[in-house]
């Protein structure tokens, strides 16, 4: 675990804004010199700070216009092994993330669709032919915000 | 409106947001000034909001991760509003998610071990306002998360 000054903690914040940003651009925002900019960027690399980018796609403007939150309970623990259900829950394109959890629930997914039938599709075609699946429990999405976390 | 050869470009960016131009341009198959207009293009259509780094909070010592489901009191009027205002002052709460559904609110949150997490429970969640029920589940592992659209 590496720690962080504040300086790193503005650099952290600046490309989670924008990643593309060059080290140039950064010192030039925060009063640094490019090399001294670069030397903490890889820094923060190098100790797996950043872990990788993402691009922030606009889902409406792509035609996808809704996302559901779906908790999965497993109906057959022991008889369907954790790594099948993974495997074949993975592999569903419209499933962008899948959580294992602790709780009420064995997985959390996020599923996104056109529309409120063609989520039903998904549903129906996809997440309840999945091996092992039992209860399931969805809530659409409505609004969603990330915050930049303790680096403030 | 998008063609196919946005899509095969974009197809390639958000699964590797990394790549440098160059790079990008030559394996969506597209002449690297085609491609520079195009991405160009999307991002002044606000398709491409951003390009993100994703911090590995647990490299930073937060080894902790909850989610935590909420029911408000919906007789309260102002609820939604107040209640959020209060979340986005919590600096370890990662992600706020409104919901229709069993759910009203979602909040991600992340604590050094549990001990500091049982501190931030008592001191900063349970005392956000309208709290009519709340349940938590703890995270174990993330097996997907490249959050790409089936484009």
């Amino acid at each position: 675990m590496i720690a962080l000054d504040t300086i790193d903690r503005q650099i952290l914040r600046a490309l989670c804004t924008d990643a593309t940003q060059s080290a140039t651009a950064i010192g030039r925002a925060l009063g640094l010199s490019q090399p001294a900019a670069w030397r903490r960027i890889r820094r923060l690399h190098e100790a797996g700070v950043i872990k990788g980018q993402r691009l922030d796609l606009d889902h409406d403007k792509l035609g996808f216009g809704v996302t559901v939150f779906l908790g999965v309970k497993l109906a057959t623990k022991g008889r369907v092994s954790l790594e099948d259900f993974e495997r074949a829950v993975t592999a569903i394109p419209e499933v962008q993330t899948v959580e294992h959890i602790l709780g009420l629930y064995d997985y959390r997914l996020r599923v996104v669709a056109r529309d409120i039938s063609d989520f039903e599709r998904v549903l129906r075609r996809r997440i309840m032919t999945l091996p092992g699946v039992g209860n399931v429990e969805a809530n659409v999405l409505l609004s969603e915000e990330r915050r930049p976390g303790p680096i403030g | 409106m998008l063609d196919d050869i946005d899509r095969r470009l974009l197809r390639h960016y958000q699964h590797a947001p990394d790549l440098g131009p160059a790079e990008l341009a030559l394996r969506a198959g597209l002449a690297p000034a085609t491609c520079a207009r195009r991405l160009e293009r999307l991002r002044a259509a606000g398709i491409i909001r951003a390009n993100r780094a994703v911090i590995d909070w647990r490299a930073l010592g937060y080894a902790v991760e909850v989610s935590l489901r909420i029911a408000l009191d919906k007789t309260q009027p102002r609820a939604f509003d107040e209640f959020l205002s209060a979340a986005r002052l919590v600096p370890e709460v990662l992600e706020i998610q409104t919901f229709l559904g069993r759910v009203d609110l979602r909040l991600s949150v992340i604590a050094r071990d549990m001990a500091h997490y049982q501190d931030l429970y008592r001191s900063a969640i349970l005392t956000l306002p309208h709290i009519a029920d709340i349940e938590a589940l703890m995270h174990v592992a993330r097996i997907k998360s490249d959050e790409a659209l089936p484009l």
